[in-house]
């Protein structure tokens, strides 16, 4: 732990995210681990563009989508991206305060996207877009259902992060952490992204 | 107990090894009860269905349980050590990945005693897997099964590309890395990019079948060509996913049995990144009769053929290593030779497959199960078994029966040829294939009851194999660090078995072959690149073992969670998806502990280490 010790007596070095072999291996790791899962949501793309016409007796995408709520969540949650970047660069400052104040922020506007998300099915649903409705309303509901589940993990995941902050400091062993959780963060941001146009704005024109 | 918590790679490899190998002989006696149905025309061993859920459960377990953990068992034993390294990048989640795949096998076998194996085959087309057409729970133990051993596959190919890339020793650069690592590195980008389009497949396959989803139901406007597409996006890589491992394999046996650097090593490299790359290019040749039309078809066909010429350089460049080398024949380089031919052949019939018009012919014929045969048992099966004789010393310190191995050899490649060759011909003949038996004096009986003769043969030299690892085991541990006197890499620096730290001293790799370059130059050991010092090794966790389990119970939970029981208590935990979220929790449970309390690890320090060093 020798070389441990050094670090945690205040001297952390400008990037500590990456001051350690374990800390470079888990930012390089987390990288390809969002690789795959760029597959995984492209897969997921992939079936809902092949399915997106087949609304059997369902409504389609032009009568069901409301613009205004979705781009209300997509501004909360694009906003988040920036209150995330805000929590990096506070960690590469080592101003700890800032950092988990920023975090914060980003927890609050992902439930604020997530509640907003939560409405907008309610809604579907007691319009009779089921997810058993037909295989437009299937891959609907698993595509951003997929993603809504990674919002709601990295909304607990930054949850948890907060906390251990607040008990164990800024350290080379927590620092990874934070900014792996960062780049998580961005990766389900640019998905949503892509949602919002081919789901909601190509859906709108029809 | 230690076995459980274990985050040591060279254990975990161990175990990959026992469970891989357990799965294999599960997925051999499954293939000898197939050939034995199909010994004779009209036979009723087995019924239609049997044979189905036999046919079915023989390509997923061969596939996912049994031939991927082998590959996955040699990777944790050598990778680290071709590398010079002391760990791989993530001990824990390496136990995890081998947990998850264990209870996903575990889940996909309990199917034979809890209402049915899956039947519509290893690739579950649908409409053919849907509630309408495989009414049992087959097909949900092999959603779910396969599902929770994905990830530990996946998980895998991640940790596997991050410590080749972060923790390769001083001078080890790219070009200088070994061909098995530069096979496996290869194989773990295939792997982190293909598992997830089958993780996308099996969740969509799950929910259909279970929640009422309708991606594949027609009558609701799914689309059942799509499951044929994300099932061969992911199923080509995962072909080569296969074969690079064996590649790498042969590569380093043939180089140190011929006592030769590896022939046009920088073109071998190119090769299987080539190969790698073409492989994600090349899905939709499962699906030439599928009625994707000419241009498409056209397009896949020519993209095939063109994997042969990477293919073909390699096997050229293990041609010319062997060429005017001073050759051993072992068990080990009799394999590797033996693997050439042989995959030549699967190669060649490849090349015949790729063909769109002419596929219209062989498809679901005999002749395919003969092509993918020659590659997978005569490519990567012979490379596993050439690779274990090889690295077996290094794994448990004990050198197999030279005299058993030559009998396994022997008797395994003459049942293998005695096995497929004859297929390509009874599919050429018109034997379709997955029927479960077939009318007599169509010309069929004798080629098939020679197959069959074939596949027993097959399965003795399989048993000389268990009896070897018996006898070896009894004997005492004595291999020395480089038991084949010619060893060229890094692992055969370190005794056999390796210490727990591998590397007393981080070695400093001069060139190619590091070992044998020393060797050359006259010196005895590889130059080390740090004094010693003490050395940090991570703790060991239940934690891994826990969440499997967890996502284990999961899977039952929302499996039978539609099902009525006997019991109105049990009936009342499965329906209300308390045993599913249970489960879950168990599982997410365990990501918390690991989250919070950090694992400092513990160290070994120089003293300790100058003892051992006295033993070893």
């Amino acid at each position: 732990m020798s070389s441990h010790a050094e670090h945690l007596d205040g001297q952390l070095p400008h990037e500590p995210e990456k001051a350690t072999l374990e800390g470079r291996n888990k930012v390089l790791g987390f990288w390809l681990f969002l690789g795959g899962e760029s597959v995984l949501f492209g897969t997921l793309f992939a079936t809902f563009l092949a399915l997106r016409d087949q609304i059997a007796e369902g409504k389609p995408g032009t009568e069901l989508f409301q613009l205004p709520t979705v781009a209300l969540a997509t501004f909360i949650l694009l906003t988040s991206s920036l209150t995330s970047v805000f929590a990096t660069q506070a960690l590469h400052r080592h101003n700890v305060k800032a950092m988990i104040n920023w975090l914060i922020v980003t927890v609050i506007l992902g439930l604020g996207f997530l509640g907003l998300e939560i409405y907008e099915f309610f809604e579907y649903v007691h319009e009779g877009h089921k997810f058993t409705t037909s295989a437009f309303s299937s891959s609907f509901y698993t595509l951003v259902g997929f993603h809504g589940a990674h919002v709601a993990f990295g909304v607990v995941w930054i949850g948890i992060l907060i906390a251990q902050i607040f008990k164990k400091g800024l350290t080379v062993v927590t620092a990874p952490k934070i900014y792996v959780a960062g780049i998580y963060w961005h990766f389900i941001d640019v998905v949503w992204v892509f949602i919002f146009t081919v789901v909601y704005l190509m859906g709108k024109v029809g | 107990m230690d076995w459980l918590t274990t985050v040591d790679h060279k254990k975990i490899g161990i175990l990959y090894l026992i469970a891989g190998g357990l799965f294999f002989l599960i997925g051999g006696l499954e293939a000898i009860l197939i050939r034995i149905q199909l010994m004779q025309p009209k036979m009723d061993f087995v019924t239609a269905q049997q044979f189905n859920e036999l046919i079915t459960m023989h390509g997923t377990t061969m596939i996912f349980l049994a031939v991927m953990p082998i590959i996955f068992a040699l990777m944790n034993a050598i990778i680290p050590l071709q590398i010079g390294a002391r760990d791989v990048a993530f001990p824990f989640l390496n136990s995890l990945g081998f947990w998850t795949f264990f209870f996903g096998g575990l889940l996909l076998n309990l199917s034979w005693l809890v209402g049915g194996a899956p039947d519509a085959g290893w690739t579950s087309y649908m409409p053919l897997a849907s509630n309408t057409y495989s009414t049992t729970h087959g097909v949900d133990f092999y959603s779910i099964g396969l599902q929770i051993a994905g990830i530990g596959t996946l998980l895998g190919g991640i940790n596997f590309l991050v410590t080749i890339i972060n923790m390769r020793a001083p001078g080890m650069t790219f070009m200088r890395m070994p061909m098995f690592t530069w096979a496996v590195f290869i194989t773990s980008a295939l792997i982190l990019f293909a598992f997830p389009a089958i993780t996308v497949g099996l969740v969509l396959l799950t929910f259909d079948r279970l929640f009422g989803a309708n991606f594949f139901e027609i009558a609701n406007g799914g689309n059942a060509v799509l499951w044929e597409h994300i099932f061969w996006i992911f199923g080509h890589p995962e072909v080569y996913i296969l074969i690079l491992p064996a590649f790498g394999i042969i590569s380093e046996v043939i180089s140190t049995f011929s006592r030769k650097r590896l022939f046009g090593y920088s073109s071998m490299v190119f090769a299987t990144i080539l190969i790698g790359f073409l492989g994600f290019m090349v899905w939709a040749h499962h699906m030439f009769t599928a009625g994707l039309g000419p241009v498409a078809n056209a397009l896949f066909s020519i993209a095939t053929m063109l994997i042969a010429v990477p293919t073909g350089i390699k096997i050229f460049n293990w041609l010319f290593t062997l060429w005017g080398g001073q050759l051993t024949f072992n068990t080990s380089s009799l394999f590797a030779i033996g693997f050439i031919p042989t995959f030549v052949m699967g190669g060649v019939t490849g090349v015949m497959l790729a063909s769109a018009p002419a596929d219209f012919q062989y498809h679901d014929s005999y002749f395919v199960v003969a092509h993918f045969h020659y590659v997978i048992v005569g490519g990567l099966v012979f490379g596993l078994f050439s690779g274990l004789f090889y690295w077996w010393p290094k794994m448990f310190g004990r050198v197999l029966n030279e005299k058993l191995g030559q009998l396994t050899f022997w008797t395994f490649f003459i049942g293998f040829h005695m096995t497929f060759f004859i297929q390509h011909f009874l599919g050429l003949m018109g034997m379709p294939r997955r029927v479960f038996t077939y009318l007599p004096n169509q010309g069929f009986d004798t080629m098939n009851l020679i197959s069959t003769i074939g596949a027993f043969l097959m399965g003795v030299g399989t048993i000389a194999f268990l009896i070897n690892i018996a006898v070896t085991a009894a004997k005492p541990k004595n291999a020395p660090n480089d038991p084949w006197v010619d060893g060229r890499t890094l692992e055969w620096t370190i005794p056999s078995p390796a210490p727990e730290y591998n590397f007393k001293q981080t070695p400093l790799v001069r060139g190619l072959d590091a070992y044998w370059k020393e060797k050359m130059a006259g010196n005895k050991e590889v130059p080390a690149a740090e004094p010693v010092g003490s050395i940090h090794m991570p703790s060991p966790s239940i934690i891994p073992f826990m969440m499997s389990v967890g996502l284990f119970i999961a899977g039952f939970g929302f499996m039978f969670a539609k099902d009525e029981f006997a019991s109105s208590f049990v009936g009342m935990l499965f329906n209300n998806y308390i045993v599913a979220i249970l489960g879950l929790v168990i599982t997410f449970g365990g990501m918390f502990l690991r989250s919070v309390f950090d694992d400092h690890g513990w160290h070994i320090e120089p003293e300790e280490l100058e003892d051992k060093g006295v033993k070893a």
